[in-house]
C-alpha cells in the first residue's frame, strides 16, 4: 500500500535540506553547463569531434552528478539515525524511496533543461532527430545516476567510501560505453560487458538522435532498457532497507 | 492489580553480533504509568528500547507491546520513541522537521504548533536545528515523538544535560501524559531521575533487578532514594 502524501512530503523535505544549501543547488545546475561549454572550446577548430562526443556527455554528466548527490544524502539518512527513525515511523519502503526520486528527479529536469537547451541553442550542436528525445534522454540518465545511487549507498558504511563508488561502478561504464570506442571495435569480451551495463545504452540512443532523422528501433529499445534498470535499482534499493535488525 | 500492562516481556534475550545483551528478561510496564528504567550505562538499557519500538530484533522470548507482539507494523503509529543522540534533520528548522514528521505520523499542522509550545521551542522554531544547542536539539527529537500523541512514548535518556527548570517542566508534561493514560517508559542512569517514576525497571548486566513500584522498592530496602536502593539490592543478591 502506498502512502502518497508521505511519499510527497519526503520528497518536499529533501528538496527543502537542499534549498538551506544553495551552493550545492547551484553547482549541480552550473557545472554540466561549463563542462560541456568547456568541450565546445575545446573543439573550437574541430566541431565534427564535439558533435561526436556532447551528446554522449549530456547523458553522462547528470548521470554523474546525480549518483553522487543521491548516494551521499541517502548514506547520510542511514548513518544518521533518521533512517532508523522513518523505518520505525509508518512509512513504506518504496514511498521513501519514490520520494528520493521525485526530489531528485525535480534536480535532473532542471539540469537536462538547461544543460541540452544550452548545448542545442548556445554551443551549437547539430541535431538530425527530434530534439526532445535527447532532453528525455539526458532526463533518464539523470533518474538512473539517482536510482543507482540510492541503491550503492547501502554498501557503504561512509562517506569515504561512497565517494569512492564513483570511480568504481561510474568510470567503467563511461569507458567501455562507446563514447571512447565504438562498441563494435572492442574486444569481444569487453563489447559484451558493455552490453550487461546501462549506460551503454543511453550513449548509444544519444548518439542515434544526433545522427538519425526518425527515432530508430534501438534509440527506442535504449530508452526502455534505461527506464527498466531505473526500476530495477529502485526496487533492489528498497529491498536494502530494513525495518529490523 | 487494576491496571493492564503496556508491555509485557517473558524470557526475552538479545544478542547483538553473537554477544548477549539481554537475558532471560521476564517484565511488565504498566499502562498510563511513568516507568523509569534505569541502569548504568552499558546495561542494556538502549537495547531492551529498541526491542520494545521494534528496530531490534529479539532472539528468543516474548515481547508484547500494545497487545501486538513487538516490531509489528500496525504499532509504528502508536508509539513515539526518541533515541539517545536527538535524530532530526540539522539542515532543516525546527517546523520544517515537524511538519515533516508529522505527515509520517498522520498528525495535524496545529498540533505541530501545540507541541512547539509544549517544549518551549517557539522562539527557534524558524532556526535552523544544526544551529541549536544540545538540549533544544533533544527537545525537536521529543516533539518529534508527541506528535500524534502516542500511546506508547519511549524516551532514552530525555532530559540529559537540560536546564533544571526545564527539566522540572518535562517531567510534569511526562506525568500529565501518563494521566491521560499514555504509558512512558523513560530511561537514565542518573539514579534521581528514577525518584520522579511511578514504577521502576532496574537493569543490570542485562538482567533485571527490581521491577515494581518505587514506593515498594524503598520499603524493601528501607532506603529513601533509589541511589541507596540500587545498591542495597545488588548487595542482597550477592547474599542470596
Amino acid at each position: 500500500m502506498f502512502h502518497i502524501r508521505m511519499t510527497f512530503a519526503t520528497a518536499g523535505r529533501i528538496l527543502r535540506q537542499l534549498s538551506h544549501d544553495p551552493r550545492t543547488i547551484a553547482l549541480i545546475f552550473v557545472v554540466p553547463c561549463v563542462l560541456m561549454a568547456l568541450f565546445r572550446w575545446l573543439y573550437d577548430g574541430n566541431l565534427a569531434v564535439f558533435n561526436n562526443i556532447a551528446p554522449a556527455l549530456l547523458g553522462i554528466f547528470p548521470f554523474v552528478i546525480m549518483f553522487i548527490i543521491a548516494s551521499i544524502t541517502t548514506l547520510r539518512e542511514r548513518t544518521g539515525g533518521t533512517m532508523e527513525r522513518l523505518m520505525a515511523s509508518p512509512i513504506g519502503k518504496l514511498d521513501l524511496i519514490l520520494g528520493y526520486m521525485i526530489a531528485f528527479g525535480l534536480l535532473a529536469v532542471i539540469q537536462a533543461l538547461l544543460a541540452s537547451t544550452l548545448v542545442l541553442y548556445g554551443l551549437g550542436l547539430e541535431v538530425s532527430g527530434p530534439q526532445w528525445f535527447l532532453i528525455i534522454m539526458a532526463l533518464a540518465d539523470a533518474l538512473l545516476g539517482t536510482a543507482l545511487g540510492l541503491l550503492v549507498s547501502a554498501f557503504a558504511k561512509t562517506e569515504f567510501q561512497a565517494v569512492q563508488f564513483m570511480p568504481a561502478f561510474i568510470i567503467p561504464q563511461i569507458l567501455i560505453g562507446g563514447l571512447l570506442m565504438p562498441l563494435s571495435q572492442m574486444p569481444e569480451v569487453l563489447e559484451f560487458i558493455a552490453y550487461c551495463l546501462p549506460l551503454t545504452y543511453a550513449i548509444d540512443a544519444l548518439n542515434i538522435v544526433v545522427t538519425n532523422v526518425d527515432l530508430t528501433m534501438e534509440a527506442w529499445r535504449d530508452l526502455v532498457v534505461v527506464i527498466g534498470c531505473v526500476i530495477l535499482a529502485i526496487l533492489l534499493g528498497a529491498l536494502t532497507l530494513r525495518r529490523r535488525r | 492489580m487494576t491496571q493492564a500492562f503496556g508491555i509485557k516481556g517473558s524470557g526475552v534475550s538479545v544478542s547483538i553480533n553473537k554477544t548477549p545483551i539481554l537475558n532471560d528478561l521476564s517484565f511488565g510496564v504498566r499502562s498510563g504509568s511513568i516507568t523509569g528504567l534505569i541502569g548504568p550505562s552499558g546495561s542494556g538499557k538502549t537495547t531492551l528500547m529498541r526491542s520494545i519500538v521494534g528496530v531490534q530484533k529479539i532472539s528468543d522470548g516474548m515481547l508484547t507491546v500494545l497487545d501486538l507482539p513487538a516490531g509489528d507494523k500496525r504499532l509504528s503509529y502508536k508509539i513515539g520513541y526518541v533515541t539517545q543522540n536527538a535524530v532530526v534533520y540539522d539542515d532543516l528548522t525546527v517546523v520544517q522537521n515537524l511538519r515533516y514528521f508529522a505527515v509520517l505520523a498522520q498528525s495535524s499542522r496545529e498540533q505541530v504548533d501545540e507541541i512547539i509550545t509544549k517544549v518551549q521551542l517557539q522562539k527557534q522554531r524558524d532556526q535552523i536545528v544544526s544551529s541549536l544547542s544540545g538540549g533544544q536539539r533533544a527537545r525537536v527529537s521529543l516533539a518529534v515523538a508527541l506528535l500524534g500523541y502516542p500511546e506508547l512514548l519511549v524516551l532514552d535518556e530525555p532530559t540529559v544535560g537540560l536546564d533544571p527548570v526545564l527539566r522540572q517542566e518535562l517531567w510534569q508534561l511526562f506525568s500529565t501524559l501518563a494521566s491521560q493514560g499514555k504509558t512512558l517508559l523513560i530511561s537514565s542512569h542518573v539514579m534521581d531521575e528514577a525518584d520522579r517514576c511511578d514504577e521502576l525497571l532496574l537493569l543490570r548486566d542485562g538482567k533485571i533487578l527490581w521491577n515494581h513500584s518505587r514506593e515498594r522498592l524503598l520499603q524493601t530496602t528501607k532506603t529513601d532514594s533509589v541511589g541507596d536502593a540500587f545498591i542495597r539490592i545488588i548487595s542482597m543478591k550477592g547474599k542470596a
